[in-house]
C-alpha cells in the first residue's frame, strides 16, 4: 500500500529577486511498513522534500498523495487536519511545551482531533507513553528529563494519535550516540511493529539503522536504494554494554 | 479543543508570568474600580441631594416676592414686598389644587435665655405649617389657630436653637427674649438635619401674626407656602396660584409677575440634572481608564505571542488549527481582562465604602454599574486581545518552528 506517493514535486522560493530551486522535479513513493532514510548535506532540499510531505508547506508545482488522499490542492486548515491525524512529528529539537508534564505533552494532539471520537485522552497518551518505555516518567516535566528521554516523549507524541507515517527530523541530531542508538532502537521497534516512518538525517550510522535510503543533491534525488545491511541497534547497544562490562572487567583483573 | 483545555492552557500561562499577568491586569482592575466608586459616589450626592430637597416638605410650592423695575433697571429679587396676608387668605378660599397655605414672616435677631444667646432666624408662621413642610414636633406642642389670632407670644424651637440655649435642661415653659420681646417655649421640633440650603434646625418658629405685627413692619410677608393637593397637580397648583395674585395685585395683562414662584420639583430636577451631568462626567473619565487598560493588555500580549513563537509553530504543527490558536490567545486576553474585572469591581466597591465611611459621603452602589463594567472589561478583553491572537494564528508553522 502506498503512504506517500509524490511525483513532480517542485519547490521555488523567491529570496528577493533570486529564484532558489529548492527541489526540481522529485519522484518518491513510500509503501506501508518501509522504514526510509532521506539522506544530503545541507542545501540538498531534504528539509523542504520533509515540509511538503509533513504538510507544512505546499509545493510550487507537482502532485502529492498521503495514505490514498490527493492534498497538494488543501486549504490550510485542512492541511492542519492531515497533520493532526495522519502525520507524527519527531524534531531535532524535541520541540515539547516547556513546564507541561510529559503526558500533557502527548496529549495534545488528541486534544485537536476534530473527529471527537477519542473519549479518554490521557489513557491513551499512557499507552503511547507504555510504547516508548517512559511509564515511570508521566508526570516529569521537559526539564526533569535528558535528552533521550525527550526525544521519547517526543515519539509518544508522534504515535498517539495513530499516524499513517511517522516523519523524524535529525531526532539524533542533538542527542550523544549512545542516546542516539537508544532512540534508532524504539524507532526500530515501532517499525517492527508496523508503523511507516520517514527519517531525515545527514548521518550515515544513523541511516544504517533504516531499510532504505534516498539520496537527495541540489534538489534532486540521485539514489535511491535499499540498505543491504540493515544494522540492529538493540545489537549494538548490547555490545556497547559488554564493551563497557568487559573492560571493566578486565582492568579489574589485571590490577 | 475543548473549552476546558482552552482554560487550562490561558490559566497556566497566566499563572506562568504572575507579575506580569498581574501588573497587566492593574489597569482593568484600575478602570472598572473607578467606573464603580466614581459612579457610585456620584448617584449618592444626586440621591442625598434629592432627599434632602423633599425634606423641605411634600408638594411644596413656594411663593416669592419678585423683583421691581425702575426705569428699565432690574432692582433685584425681593425688591419689592407685594405679597401679603391678604394674598394668603385669596389662596386659601379661592384655590381648587391648593392643600394647605401658610405664611411666612421672616425676623432675625439675637435670642436670649437664662443668661446665654444665639443669633438666629425666627420665622412667623401658620399652624399648617409643619403639614407643608411635613415636619413632626419632638417634645411639647405646636401653636394654635388661636395663637395666631390673639398674636400669642409663644415659640416653639428648632433642635439646633434648643440645644444650643437650654444644652440639658428641659426647654418648654422657659422663657425666651428675641428682641426683646418675651416668649415662651411651648414645643420643640424634630430634627431635620441641614441641607445645601443650611441648618434647617437653626430656626425659631412663631406665630405669623406675632412676628408680623410685633418684630416687623406689620404690611408684608417674607413668603407664602402653599403645599399642593398632589404631587401630579403642582403645574396646576402654580398657574392657579399665578392667576389668583395677579388678580389680587391688580396687575394688568401687560405687566409682569411681581412674584416668583418656586416648587420643589422644579429644584429637584435641576438639582438632579447638574448630578447626573456630574455622575456621566465621573464615569467617562473612569471609563478612559479602562480603555488604557485595554491598551495593555493588547501589549502585554503581543509580547507573550512573540516569546511563544515556539509554542505557536508546535501546535500549528501537531494538527492545531489557526483557529484553535486564535481562540487560545483571545481566552487568555479575555481571562485576563474578565479576573481584572471582577478584582476591580472588589476594588470599586471597597473604594466607594471607604467613602462613605471615611469622607461621609452619599455613595448608591449599582449592581447594573458593575454588570455594565464587568461586561465592558470582557469586550475590552475581546477587542485588544483580537489582533495578537489574530497575530498568533496566522503564523507560518516551519517559521515558528524555527524561531528560538
Amino acid at each position: 500500500m502506498e503512504i506517500i506517493k509524490v511525483e513532480g514535486l517542485r519547490k521555488t522560493y523567491i529570496v528577493g529577486d533570486v529564484k532558489v530551486h529548492a527541489l526540481r522535479k522529485v519522484d518518491l513513493t513510500v509503501n506501508g511498513g518501509e522504514f526510509v532514510s532521506v539522506m544530503g548535506s545541507s542545501g540538498s532540499g531534504k528539509s523542504t522534500l520533509m515540509n511538503l510531505i509533513g504538510c507544512l508547506d505546499t509545493p510550487t508545482s507537482g502532485t502529492y498523495a498521503l495514505d490514498g488522499k490527493q492534498i497538494d490542492k488543501l486549504k490550510k486548515s485542512q492541511l492542519s487536519d492531515i497533520r493532526n491525524q495522519k502525520i507524527g512529528f519527531v524534531f531535532q529539537g524535541f520541540n515539547l511545551l516547556a513546564r507541561t508534564s510529559a503526558i500533557e505533552n502527548v496529549e495534545l494532539p488528541l486534544l485537536y482531533d476534530r473527529r471527537g471520537r477519542i473519549k479518554d485522552p490521557s489513557g491513551k497518551a499512557r499507552e503511547a507513553l507504555d510504547r516508548v518505555g517512559l511509564l515511570d516518567r508521566l508526570d516529569h516535566e521537559p526539564s526533569q528529563l535528558s535528552g533521550g528521554q525527550q526525544q521519547r516523549v517526543a515519539l509518544a507524541r508522534a504515535l498517539v494519535n495513530e499516524p499513517a507515517i511517522i516523519l523524524a527530523d535529525e531526532p539524533t541530531g542533538n542527542l550523544d550516540s549512545r542516546t542516539s542508538i537508544e532512540v534508532m532502537k524504539v524507532l526500530q521497534e515501532l517499525n517492527e511493529q508496523g508503523i511507516t516512518i520517514l527519517l531525515v538525517t545527514h548521518e550515515e550510522d544513523i541511516a544504517a539503522y533504516s531499510k532504505r535510503i534516498v539520496r537527495l543533491r541540489d534538489g534532486i534525488k540521485i539514489e535511491d536504494k535499499p540498505v543491504s545491511h540493515v544494522r540492529s541497534a538493540e545489537k549494538d547497544l548490547m555490545e556497547m554494554k559488554d564493551i563497557n562490562n568487559g573492560l571493566n572487567g578486565q582492568g579489574y583483573v589485571e590490577e | 479543543m475543548r473549552t476546558v483545555n482552552l482554560l487550562k492552557v490561558a490559566y497556566k500561562s497566566i499563572i506562568k508570568n504572575r507579575m506580569r499577568s498581574f501588573l497587566t491586569m492593574l489597569g482593568i482592575i484600575i478602570g472598572v474600580g473607578a467606573v464603580i466608586a466614581l459612579v457610585a459616589i456620584g448617584q449618592g450626592t444626586s440621591a442625598e441631594v434629592e432627599s434632602q430637597v423633599s425634606a423641605l416638605g411634600s408638594n411644596l410650592v413656594m411663593v416669592m416676592p419678585g423683583s421691581s423695575h425702575m426705569g428699565g433697571v432690574s432692582r433685584g429679587a425681593g425688591s419689592i414686598n407685594s405679597l401679603t396676608l391678604k394674598d394668603v387668605e385669596k389662596l386659601k378660599s379661592e384655590s381648587e389644587y391648593i392643600a394647605e397655605v401658610s405664611p411666612l414672616v421672616r425676623a432675625s435677631g439675637q435670642v436670649i435665655a437664662l443668661g446665654k444667646n444665639w443669633s438666629s432666624q425666627t420665622n412667623g408662621v401658620d399652624p399648617n405649617y409643619l403639614i407643608i413642610k411635613d415636619w413632626e414636633m419632638e417634645n411639647g406642642t405646636f401653636f394654635t389657630k388661636r395663637d395666631v389670632r390673639s398674636r400669642a407670644k409663644v415659640a416653639v424651637l428648632g433642635k439646633t436653637v434648643a440645644d444650643e440655649l437650654f444644652e440639658e435642661s428641659d426647654p418648654i415653659g422657659q422663657k425666651i427674649r428675641v428682641r426683646n420681646i418675651p416668649f415662651k417655649v411651648i414645643g420643640i421640633l424634630e430634627s431635620k438635619g441641614s441641607s445645601m440650603m443650611g441648618d434647617q434646625d437653626d430656626v425659631i418658629l412663631v406665630p405669623s401674626t406675632t412676628a408680623l405685627y410685633r418684630m416687623t413692619e406689620g404690611k408684608n410677608v417674607s413668603m407664602i407656602m402653599v403645599s399642593a393637593v398632589n404631587n401630579e397637580v403642582i403645574e396646576e397648583a402654580q398657574a392657579e396660584i399665578t392667576s389668583i395674585l395677579r388678580k389680587s395685585h391688580k396687575l394688568k395683562d401687560e405687566d409682569s409677575d411681581d412674584f416668583r414662584i418656586r416648587s420643589q420639583t422644579e429644584i429637584i430636577d435641576r438639582v438632579s440634572s447638574v448630578t447626573g451631568a456630574l455622575t456621566l462626567l465621573l464615569g467617562a473619565i473612569a471609563a478612559v481608564s479602562l480603555l488604557v487598560g485595554g491598551i495593555g493588555i493588547m501589549n502585554i500580549m503581543l509580547v507573550s505571542v512573540t516569546e511563544r513563537t515556539k509554542e505557536i509553530g508546535i501546535r500549528l504543527a501537531i494538527g492545531a488549527r489557526g483557529r484553535d490558536v486564535l481562540i487560545q490567545f483571545l481566552i487568555e486576553a479575555v481571562l485576563l481582562s474578565l479576573v481584572g474585572g471582577v478584582i476591580g469591581i472588589i476594588f470599586g466597591i471597597l473604594l466607594a465604602n471607604g467613602a462613605s465611611h471615611f469622607m461621609n459621603m452619599g455613595v448608591v452602589l449599582n449592581p447594573f454599574i458593575s454588570f455594565m463594567a464587568f461586561s465592558f472589561s470582557g469586550a475590552v478583553g475581546v477587542f485588544f486581545g483580537f489582533y495578537p491572537a489574530r497575530k498568533a494564528a496566522a503564523m507560518d508553522p516551519i517559521e515558528a518552528l524555527r524561531y528560538e
